[in-house]
């Protein structure tokens, strides 16, 4: 597997690629939070804050609909927040019947319910349009800028380093028992359920001492290498005047948004 | 993309801006402590150790075995991560892990973070390692078996703690979202037991230098087993409680000023809805569990086929 078969970073050269990875973690917290503040069926602040994302898509040189694209993923966890169509009282507006059960939608419940729905849809797209136009490196760097504590950070750079060579070891071993697991056409390989998750759970067990070894030969080697408890990076990160400019007229926006949002 | 997720992730948008914040103070506060502590235990060595350990638990999330229907168990691995590395390590193991599932793969907001560590990573930890070290000095059965019930027990306090989030905030309704969270995760929560039980019993077979005394693990402070054997406690106590009687809970929150805190629109929930039909009894309440187990169970095989259908 290749180093960076997760990585959802899109290598382009435009506007928002460019600008100090702190300024785009910060701004999209902010547009983030911004969302939650905003208050149920605040259309016109939701249409402003979508119209700042087509802004920010466009400026990512990453075309108008790509975080469109992937924001599908939120959606299935929508059905958790479906009882609220049901349960707030309002005006009822249609009733679904469910064999000998009337489920009534009420415009109160359809509002708040459409509500959630766009707030957590707004929210993954700037997720995701960060990600894409920010290399994740950058993106644990500007996390120590902004406070989170060295241990952590530190943790999640081994993490994102070895997560792909750690995978790898996982398909070794899933191969191995598909391999192992032949059986007659109808027929199913092995054991009952619980001779399977001892197959599984042993699996992890080994996965577990590879690991543990392997961290072991990883720590050898960053000792020759000259490590003293410290990871430096190459790349200073400065703030230059255009990321100052960026970050006060997009805190400008979603403070316009919040203005919007409550008149 | 590689690894299926489980409803336990929430998405931005599914918690007030109180909630969120609440969650946010209580995990920052906890990892303060796991922060110093570590800083003050572990020697550089472990800082690569837990990077990779880290890496682990987010791979071995993949490791699954087909149950029935086309259905898998996989594991969340708080537990099991507490147990080898000791609690602290534990935590910020699997802080990371969740912080990467929502940074790199939007599984899980950014905003609710602090409640998804707190659900994930801190919770189970804290029950996995606090069972554990409750048995510390008995057989390998006992131990493998105390094993197994922190285990399903970390899955459910997740699962609880998740559900309360969401009801508080106004998103779900507690008499449905808890009896479907809890139905769901009872069941989730077997495969995690048998994952992480046949997972240690493994390690213990073949190393048992990492799990004996004067390694990580025996470390943690006996104090440990009372913080594990309360939220035991809180989660065996409160799960039938909210199931059966979600008015009661819903009246200490109105009266402790949650409900209704951090909810723009005038919004109640109705204390005694019940499905008309059957009117006001307890099967009532079940059927609307049942109900919930049926749209939770559709949530993890519309996202299972979703990731099967990308990889």
């Amino acid at each position: 597997m290749h180093f960076d078969a997760f990585d959802r970073y899109h290598d382009k050269e435009s506007f928002l690629h460019r600008l100090d990875p702190r300024v785009k973690v910060v701004v999209t917290i902010v547009f983030i939070l911004s969302n939650a503040l905003l208050p149920d069926g605040a259309w016109l602040a939701f249409l402003t804050a979508w119209l700042f994302l087509l802004l920010a898509n466009h400026l990512s040189k990453l075309g108008l609909g790509y975080s469109l694209k992937r924001s599908i993923i939120a959606l299935p966890f929508a059905l958790i927040a479906i009882t609220v169509l049901f349960s707030i009282p309002g005006n009822p507006l249609t009733t679904l019947r469910f064999i000998t059960w009337d489920f009534t939608i009420t415009d109160a419940g359809l509002l708040r319910f459409v509500s959630i729905l766009i707030r957590s849809w707004l929210s993954v797209q700037m997720a995701i349009l960060l990600v894409a136009v920010t290399r994740f490196p950058d993106i644990i760097h500007a996390l120590e800028h902004l406070r989170v504590p060295a241990v952590l950070t530190t943790i999640i750079a081994f993490l994102y380093r070895y997560l792909f060579v750690l995978t790898d070891e996982v398909f070794r071993l899933l191969r191995a028992r598909e391999s192992r697991s032949a059986a007659a056409i109808g027929t199913r390989s092995g054991g009952g359920v619980f001779w399977r998750a001892k197959v599984a759970g042993n699996m992890a067990g080994q996965l577990f001492l590879r690991s543990y070894e392997r961290s072991d030969r990883i720590y050898n080697a960053m000792i020759a290498r000259g490590y003293a408890g410290h990871l430096y990076t190459l790349n200073p990160h400065e703030m230059k005047s255009r990321d100052y400019y960026v970050t006060a007229f997009a805190v400008l926006i979603i403070f316009l948004m919040q203005v919007i949002g409550r008149f | 993309m590689y690894y299926s997720p489980t409803p336990l992730h929430i998405p931005d948008g599914f918690l007030s801006l109180i909630v969120s914040v609440i969650c946010w103070v209580i995990t920052v506060a906890i990892l303060g402590v796991a922060v110093s502590k570590t800083n003050k235990a572990l020697g550089e060595k472990q800082i690569p150790l837990m990077g990779v350990m880290a890496a682990f638990i987010f791979a071995a999330q993949m490791i699954n075995f087909p149950v029935a229907g086309g259905t898998s168990g996989h594991m969340l691995g708080g537990a099991l991560a507490a147990i080898v590395l000791g609690p602290w390590a534990g935590m910020l193991v699997m802080t990371a892990v969740v912080a990467v599932q929502a940074l790199l793969f939007q599984d899980g907001g950014l905003l609710v973070m602090g409640a998804n560590i707190l659900n994930m990573g801190l919770v189970t930890a804290a029950i996995g390692y606090g069972l554990y070290r409750s048995v510390s000095g008995s057989s390998k059965g006992v131990k493998l078996g105390v094993i197994g019930v922190a285990a399903w027990l970390s899955v459910m306090a997740g699962a609880l703690l998740t559900s309360l989030q969401l009801w508080l905030s106004g998103t779900s309704q507690l008499d449905i979202v808890i009896p479907a969270m809890l139905g769901v995760h009872a069941l989730i929560g077997l495969g995690e037991a048998l994952i992480t039980v046949f997972a240690v019993a493994f390690i213990m077979q073949t190393r048992p230098d990492l799990l004996g005394e004067g390694s990580e693990s025996a470390k943690g402070s006996r104090s440990w087993v009372f913080v594990g054997a309360i939220i035991s406690l809180l989660v065996v106590l409160l799960s039938p409680l909210a199931s059966a009687d979600p008015d009661g809970l819903e009246r200490v929150a109105t009266d402790m000023g949650f409900i209704n805190a951090g909810q723009s629109a005038p919004y109640e929930i109705i204390p005694d809805y019940t499905l008309p039909f059957l009117g006001e009894t307890a099967l009532s309440t079940i059927f609307a569990g049942v109900v919930g187990v049926v749209v939770v169970g559709i949530i993890i095989l519309l996202v299972g086929r979703g990731m099967k259908a990308h990889s």
